[in-house]
């Protein structure tokens, strides 16, 4: 086994055992969801309208939080270091560690979010193109938001400076998610050329995140 | 002086307290010209008396891309040469375009209120604004979050350059979002050119607001680095005690 | 839409523009006070740069 799939299967094992905390993403994702509607009102022709906007709102912030401990808990138990001082490029290290975190907390979030939808009283086209653009955008999410994870390794109150960093530089990707996911359900726009430019987006944000995440870990961990 | 000299800390301090005043007086000059021809300039035709808001508006927004663009040149000095004096730069340059970010968005708003009857609207320039803001407040949120200064700038180097790959992406996206949205309030500036009599007072005023923008850079560099040897000091004071 | 009622926001904005900037160079100026009299009360305790041995040293603490 290579070391990148070492790491692979490792952080993925971590996140499913016993405090590893991939499931408590969907559990929030689920939460958040049902509290909009107590929120707005039971009006399901606006939570039809609102829907694919609170989903994405809903899993931009739960990939986020769920982001928080992704290295610090290595940098904690001195993994961080043997990473750091293996010969395996830092650089792919961080996109095995960021796929893992997709696989184990992106991943449920696509899988609960037709079901969640239902109660938004989403239609199946609405459905199927709000679970496309989640499968497509959220690796966007994670892989910027590992920049933050990496910046906020070392700092005690991490978590929310995460979120403050990482939440302004996602607002392309949510726009354009949202976007594609409204066209099956309003929008004037087209499917076609959103989503084109959230496909570019994540294919960005897999160039630009590890290596600046990876920087950033070289950075502070001097 | 050659530019190398500028480099240490010491001589870059001997050169800001002599340019400092200076600069500030030239500063207080130009401002009172462009005030003057502001004052002096035409009502546009559409807007009205409200155009006036426009001198302090538009070099304001000018002012708060600027800030960013210094920063990313200073993240550059820290990552790359490991400069403390681009440190000093980035960290001094963050609250100044943070401020103009701000006024740019207040000035926005009271120009939109007789304009478009409200207050705010989430039109695609003040939209990429705000999110600036937001940004200038994340990475002065983390020059404050880390303890040690060296290290605080090197995160905070990384989130700039990030940053600046990011923001045209946001100006990009809003822009698409807001005509996909709202076509209806785009706004215009009195047809497509400006008139000269207009055009003046602004350039006028936008060299004021750039000259106001680094002679404060510059003192607040000069603090940063007093601040830096009060730390120093301190430290060295600590150790011998210990 | 009267003009009076543009007059008020005209001088909103400017008022507007006159305390933040206000609040900047307070700001600055405030802070290059309280520095000099941090650096000048550490000096009259005798903790000074000056104390250093070497230049050298001098040139790696101010980079630390």
């Amino acid at each position: 086994m290579t070391p990148l799939a070492a790491i692979l299967v490792r952080d993925m094992r971590i996140a499913i055992r016993v405090g590893g905390g991939a499931l408590i993403g969907v559990l929030f994702f689920v939460v958040v969801v049902t509290l909009i509607p107590f929120a707005v009102g039971p009006d399901l022709p606006l939570l039809k309208r609102i829907g694919p906007a609170i989903l994405w709102l809903a899993a931009l912030l739960a990939s986020l939080l769920a982001l928080d401990r992704l290295f610090s808990s290595d940098h904690e138990d001195g993994s961080l270091d043997l990473i750091l001082m293996s010969r395996a490029p830092l650089e792919l290290v961080v996109l095995a560690k960021g796929v893992a975190h997709w696989l184990t907390t992106g991943l449920p979030l696509i899988v609960a979010a037709p079901l969640v939808g239902l109660l938004l009283n989403l239609d199946a086209p609405a459905e199927l193109t709000l679970v496309v653009t989640l499968l497509v955008g959220t690796p966007a999410l994670t892989f910027i938001g590992l920049i933050g994870a990496a910046i906020a390794v070392t700092l005690q109150r991490g978590g929310l400076l995460l979120a403050v960093i990482v939440l302004p530089l996602t607002v392309p990707v949510l726009i354009f998610g949202v976007a594609a996911a409204n066209a099956a359900v309003v929008g004037p726009a087209p499917f076609g050329t959103p989503f084109t430019i959230l496909c570019a987006l994540t294919l960005a944000s897999l160039v630009v995140g590890p290596f600046a995440a990876a920087a950033a870990l070289r950075q502070e961990m001097e | 002086m050659a530019i190398a000299d500028l480099a240490n800390p010491s001589r870059f301090l001997t050169l800001a307290n002599r340019s400092i005043p200076w600069l500030g007086g030239l500063t207080v000059i130009v401002f009172a010209y462009g005030i003057d021809q502001a004052m002096l300039a035409p009502d546009d035709y559409q807007q009205g008396a409200t155009v006036k808001i426009m001198f302090l508006h538009v070099p304001s927004a000018w002012l708060g891309m600027l800030g960013w663009g210094l920063m990313t040149v200073a993240a550059f000095g820290t990552l790359v040469w490991r400069h403390p004096l681009a440190d000093v730069a980035a960290k001094a340059a963050a609250p100044i375009g943070a401020a103009f970010t701000l006024l740019c968005l207040v000035t926005g708003s009271l120009w939109g209120r007789p304009e478009w009857g409200t207050y705010w609207v989430w039109d695609a320039r003040l939209t990429s604004e705000l999110v600036l803001f937001l940004l200038y407040l994340a990475v002065i949120a983390l020059w404050r979050t880390v303890e040690d200064p060296s290290r605080a700038a090197r995160a905070a180097a990384i989130l700039t350059l990030v940053g600046a790959i990011d923001l045209p992406i946001i100006k990009f996206s809003v822009d698409w979002w807001n005509t996909l949205h709202q076509g209806a309030s785009v706004f215009r500036l009195g047809g497509s050119t400006i008139y000269p009599t207009i055009l003046m007072p602004l350039l006028v005023m936008a060299v004021a607001f750039t000259l106001l923008f680094f002679t404060l850079h510059l003192a607040a560099m000069r603090n940063e680095i007093l601040r830096r040897r009060v730390r120093t000091l301190r430290l060295m004071q600590a150790n011998a005690v210990s | 839409m009267d003009p009076a009622n543009h007059m008020g926001f005209i001088v909103a904005a400017y008022a507007a523009t006159l305390v933040i900037v206000g609040a900047l160079i307070a700001w600055v100026m405030l802070d290059y006070r309280a520095q000099q009299r941090t650096l000048a009360e550490l000096d009259r305790r005798g903790v000074s740069r000056r104390s250093a041995p070497a230049p050298a040293m001098e040139q790696a603490k101010e980079q630390a």
